[in-house]
């Protein structure tokens, strides 16, 4: 009965509905706000048509502007991240595997994790000018600490009995290292990855509108300037989607790397 | 592919190892575990040890493994004294202590140099799971998962295999199963054994002695002269199981 009911020739059913339904809701606002700024309800100085956008981001990108402002954002991005993530990492397993460097290290870098890293803008301002340094250094800020306390957590919490095993079963310091440590903190490795790029960008979203003269925050400043609304919303869905590119980028690590973790199972 | 022409070395040489503890006395702190405990293990011995929890016997187990060291005494292996982690040792732990990032034949190939492939599908063999060997060991049964444990400690051929209550966690069936395969692979490979267990059961099947431990100190121990494989049915094996148990509950 169910097979028959399964492979019925009515298109409607042989929809995949499991993947059409999530989207039906934005749909639906979508069209809503069309409409809405169509008929004049919603001013298009307030919020631009759906279609005013489209039509601004076309605009922008055929005269090469939005090109532009993309790359560099995605540079600053990129340098910041790479910056401060292998600082965190380096710390992170440091600290991790050596009880010395803990003691050492870990309250100081815990205690400065605990001052918002965007409050220190005016300071970074005057080390820096507000030239690209400025906004990179706030990026690596903001990526250096989850990657840090999750690498330094991931490590603590391996299976003691694991390395024991490790130890009985003939395997070096580097081999325990690379081969028992290391996989076994990288789940939770993978996670500070998350938390730091979703930094990363919250990070340059606030330093480019506060002080640049390019990028994507700086596209959205000056259109502000100018009430370009529609420029201004198509900057924000840029950050929404190279937000969610970096995130696809660590659910296509994860699968990659960590197919064997219990989180992978799920999906 | 699961096919292999590997076939372990038999060296003339000896393949199990001799083992003697001379008055190893282990503290932690004020508590002191084993008391002036002397113990001799000829080369190829199955020893039983069993004990109540706290007894002692999973330190003996350690110290064996150099996981421990002696606080006096020393422990000589062939004649030599024991210095850090014992590499002639392989420890089979109650828990598999597999590492779920590796698939089955990567675990069991764990710290191999030369031919790992090969060699880790003849230890696959051995217990019967050369065909899971690509699995991942997450979706690998209790039994199955203690089988995969076993082929890594059997991989290397040790001299010496250490198992600490590697049945205490399977249910009554598959540990018969496991209780068979242990002693057939003993027989076939002659390496000198020490099973550490709770189950006096499973120690007067499967021990050439039986060591009772109490308090740090030996209060028994049996010699088991039947015929393997021993059954439960046996009367010979239920009186000398009877003949350990009364000495551990009425100490």
């Amino acid at each position: 009965m169910t097979t028959t009911l399964r492979h019925s020739p009515s298109r409607l059913s042989s929809l995949p509905w499991d993947r059409v339904i999530p989207w039906v809701v934005p749909a639906g606002l979508i069209l809503l706000w069309q409409i809405l700024a169509q008929v004049g309800v919603i001013n298009s100085r307030i919020l631009p048509a759906p279609t005013d956008v489209v039509q601004a981001a076309i605009r922008l990108t055929l005269s090469g502007e939005l090109f532009k402002h993309v790359t560099i954002s995605t540079w600053r991005a990129v340098v910041g991240f790479l910056i401060g993530g292998s600082i965190g990492l380096f710390f992170g397993v440091l600290n991790g595997v050596s009880r010395p460097a803990e003691l050492l290290a870990d309250s100081s870098i815990q205690m400065i994790r605990n001052i918002p890293h965007l409050a220190m803008i005016p300071l970074v301002i005057l080390w820096f000018g507000i030239g690209d340094e400025a906004r990179i250094f706030l990026v690596a800020l903001g990526v250096l600490f989850p990657i840090y306390v999750n690498t330094f957590y991931g490590i603590r919490a391996i299976d003691p009995g694991l390395i024991e095993m490790g130890r009985v079963y003939g395997l070096g310091r580097r081999q325990l290292f690379s081969q028992v440590i290391l996989p076994g903190a990288l789940p939770s490795i993978l996670v500070g990855l998350r938390y730091a790029l979703g930094n990363m960008w919250l990070t340059l979203i606030v330093a480019e509108t506060i002080a640049a003269s390019s990028g994507i925050g700086y596209m959205a400043m000056n259109a502000r300037e100018f009430m370009q609304t529609d420029v201004v919303v198509v900057a924000i869905l840029l950050y929404a989607l190279l937000g969610k590119l970096a995130d696809s980028a660590v659910r296509w690590l994860e699968k990659v790397t960590i197919a064997w973790h219990p989180s992978q199972k799920l999906k | 592919m699961t096919y292999t022409s590997y076939t372990p070395t038999q060296s003339t040489n000896a393949i199990s190892t001799h083992v003697w503890l001379n008055g190893v006395t282990k503290a932690f702190g004020d508590l002191t575990v084993l008391n002036d405990f002397s113990l001799e293990i000829f080369p190829g011995e199955f020893v039983a040890v069993v004990g109540k929890s706290g007894c002692g016997k999973s330190t003996l187990l350690r110290l064996l493994a150099g996981l421990e060291t002696p606080t006096r005494g020393e422990i000589v292996l062939d004649g030599q004294r024991l210095n850090g982690l014992n590499a002639k040792a392989r420890v089979m732990f109650q828990d598999s202590r597999l590492l779920p990032w590796r698939k089955v034949i990567e675990n069991v190939a764990l710290g191999l140099k030369e031919q790992a492939r090969p060699r880790s599908h003849w230890a696959l063999q051995q217990v019967g799971l050369d065909s899971r060997a690509n699995d991942w060991t997450t979706v690998l049964s209790g039994g199955q998962k203690q089988r995969v444990a076993l082929a890594r400690a059997l991989v290397t051929q040790p001299h010496l295999l250490l198992l600490d209550e590697p049945l205490g966690a399977l249910d009554a069936l598959t540990r018969l199963d496991m209780q068979r395969l242990i002693e057939t692979l003993w027989q076939e490979q002659q390496f000198t054994a020490l099973l550490v267990t709770h189950d006096v059961e499973e120690a007067v099947v499967l021990g050439d002695r039986v060591i009772v431990i109490q308090e740090g100190r030996i209060e028994l121990d049996v010699p088991i002269n039947l015929p393997r494989p021993r059954s439960l049915a046996d009367a010979e094996v239920n009186r000398l199981k009877q003949k350990v148990l009364n000495q551990i509950l009425n100490y």
